[in-house]
């Protein structure tokens, strides 16, 4: 070992640290495990069964449930994209007054704890006379998920050579086309990460849907909430270990496509 | 040149408009609206007698209106949910500044493949679902649960040990939920630390420990301080957490909320209520501000 990575080694940091993932994972771990228990008490283990999964994927509740989770995330995240873009734009394009306070109104569903946001926001409907459904779901959604996809989008901007965009008006190109050519092409993998962000905190969210959903708008993370309210089963461990489990998918694969485009 | 390349203001404006209007519309109004609702009275039915005013809201925190002669009487319930609400939170920063600094440590000390491998595990949890990580802990801490089941195959305890519905589960739930953000931006800021400014107090005779008191803490400082107030606000408004792993009983705000447009229906209160707690996460906002940034640069 070299004298420099001894002079790196900080006694107990590497013990913190295993302990530290171990209590990350260890809960993560055990519930992917116990969904895949045949045993009906839900932590006794007694063998392997993929049954869980069968009985849960047949239930025309939860797969009614997964589809409004679906499309609320899908129309919240992409209108929430197509807005941050032209504003991350307009705002990395020229400096005004007031920039601060337009960057803090975008960045505040971020700050404003997810309770208070839902009280609000069911006031506001209330008063408003719009009845609480699929509609209302996807319009606060579409709130949060604003400054999620704006942010990595801004990130991107912040990193760009100004230069390019005017070169490409020195050859003539008109301001779309140079946003088509230039900008766009730049800007893609920050329009994606930001996307794909805004997508899995829809996805997942429970405190806002909670308060905003009728009857009928029920989302999967609502539903999981009812049932564990009722109990532990394995029915709820094999939901709840298949959201896990996508989530992962999904945060590894963005992982994957983010290190091949380095 | 420069000059040509800008757009016109009325462009720009256009392009920021959108967002803006959108989160004003279903965002800030709310707020006001929310802001007004405290100050109304309560209506007959659990709705808001609009167009009235009353501060009763805000008098609840403390006092309580005798049935019989209607006067004031000192009730401290509510506050206490506040105060440990407050309390719980702070002890989850610390338990979290605990187990993170050294764990950041740790990763920023790594060879740069390896330290992306750390930071990858270390996000996951952040892109998973909160309710699906607290409902694992339910596994594990309730009666009958693994642990339970452990301990009582290692002969260390002898039936049930009853740590589900405690503030012991709670601050296992809390810490859990939040420890990430406390991670992350510590790494951040030892990332970029120079080793040769340690290197450089080695050679003036430093031991690690005071290396590390003199050099990387101060240093890590900005990083500390953003991960505080990471995990001290969410905490501050957290609904799930306490509600599957404290029961019914330890209240938190976010609890003592939700209760207010459920079955207690007092649309006024909980408004008021709400208020107070987001006034709570601006003001901890604003001192992190005025401490750690001259001008309130959010969007970074």
């Amino acid at each position: 070992m070299s004298r420099a990575s001894s002079l790196r080694n900080f006694p107990g940091t590497r013990l913190g640290a295993g302990l530290f993932f171990v209590y990350l994972y260890i809960p993560i771990c055990i519930l992917i495990w116990l969904s895949f228990n045949a045993n009906r008490s839900a932590t006794i283990w007694t063998g392997f069964t993929l049954d869980w999964y069968g009985v849960v994927l047949s239930n025309k509740d939860i797969l009614r449930a997964a589809a409004n989770s679906l499309i609320v995330a899908v129309v919240a995240s992409v209108a929430a994209t197509l807005m941050a873009i032209p504003a991350a734009i307009g705002m990395a394009n020229r400096k005004f007054r007031g920039q601060s306070a337009i960057s803090a109104v975008i960045a505040l569903p971020l700050l404003v704890p997810e309770i208070v946001t839902a009280v609000a926001t069911l006031l506001f409907f209330v008063l408003v006379g719009i009845p609480n459904g699929l509609l209302t779901v996807i319009l606060a959604h579409t709130v949060f998920c604003i400054p999620f996809a704006y942010l990595p989008i801004r990130a991107r901007l912040e990193g760009m050579d100004p230069r390019l965009a005017e070169a490409a008006a020195d050859l003539y190109a008109t301001p779309w086309a140079s946003f088509r050519r230039i900008t766009l092409p730049l800007l893609w993998p920050g329009i994606l990460s930001g996307l794909m962000l805004a997508f899995i905190i829809s996805l997942d969210d429970f405190v806002i849907t909670f308060f905003v959903a009728g009857a009928g708008a029920t989302t999967l993370p609502v539903y999981i909430y009812g049932m564990i309210r009722i109990g532990v089963t394995p029915e709820v461990n094999a939901i709840s270990a298949f959201m896990l489990l996508i989530s992962i998918l999904f945060v590894s694969i963005s992982y994957l496509i983010g290190r091949s485009r380095n | 040149m420069a000059g040509l390349m800008k757009p016109s203001v009325l462009r720009t404006g256009g392009m920021i408009l959108p967002a803006v209007l959108f989160i004003g519309v279903f965002f800030l109004i709310p707020l006001a609206l929310m802001g007004y609702v405290s100050v109304q009275e309560r209506g007959e039915f659990g709705s808001v007698a609009w167009g009235t005013f009353t501060l009763e809201a805000y008098e609840r925190f403390f006092f309580e209106r005798d049935f019989l002669d209607d006067s004031l009487v000192l009730n401290a319930d509510y506050a206490q949910i506040f105060v440990r609400t407050f309390l719980l939170s702070i002890g989850t920063t610390v338990l979290c500044l605990v187990i993170a600094f050294p764990t950041a440590l740790y990763m920023a000390m790594q060879p740069p493949a390896t330290r992306n491998w750390l930071i990858f595990l270390v996000t996951i949890p952040f892109w998973t679902n909160l309710l699906v990580r607290n409902y694992a802990w339910i596994l594990l801490l309730r009666n009958g649960g693994l642990i339970d089941g452990w301990f009582g195959a290692l002969g260390l305890s002898s039936g049930p040990l009853n740590l589900l519905y405690t503030d012991f589960s709670l601050a296992v739930g809390l810490t859990y939920s939040f420890l990430p953000f406390m991670v992350l931006p510590i790494y951040a800021s030892l990332e970029k630390l120079d080793f040769r400014l340690v290197e450089a107090a080695y050679d003036l005779g430093a031991d690690k420990w005071r290396a590390l008191r003199h050099v990387i803490v101060p240093f890590a400082m900005p990083g500390i301080a953003a991960g505080c107030v990471l995990v001290f606000i969410p905490c501050l408004g957290s609904y799930v957490t306490p509600e599957l792993l404290g029961g019914g009983k330890r209240l938190m705000i976010g609890s003592l909320i939700q209760n207010q447009f459920g079955s207690s229906r007092n649309w006024p209160f909980g408004s008021a209520l709400s208020f107070a707690l987001l006034a709570l996460v601006l003001v901890t906002m604003m001192l992190y501000l005025l401490r750690y940034r001259s001008a309130p640069q959010v969007a970074k």
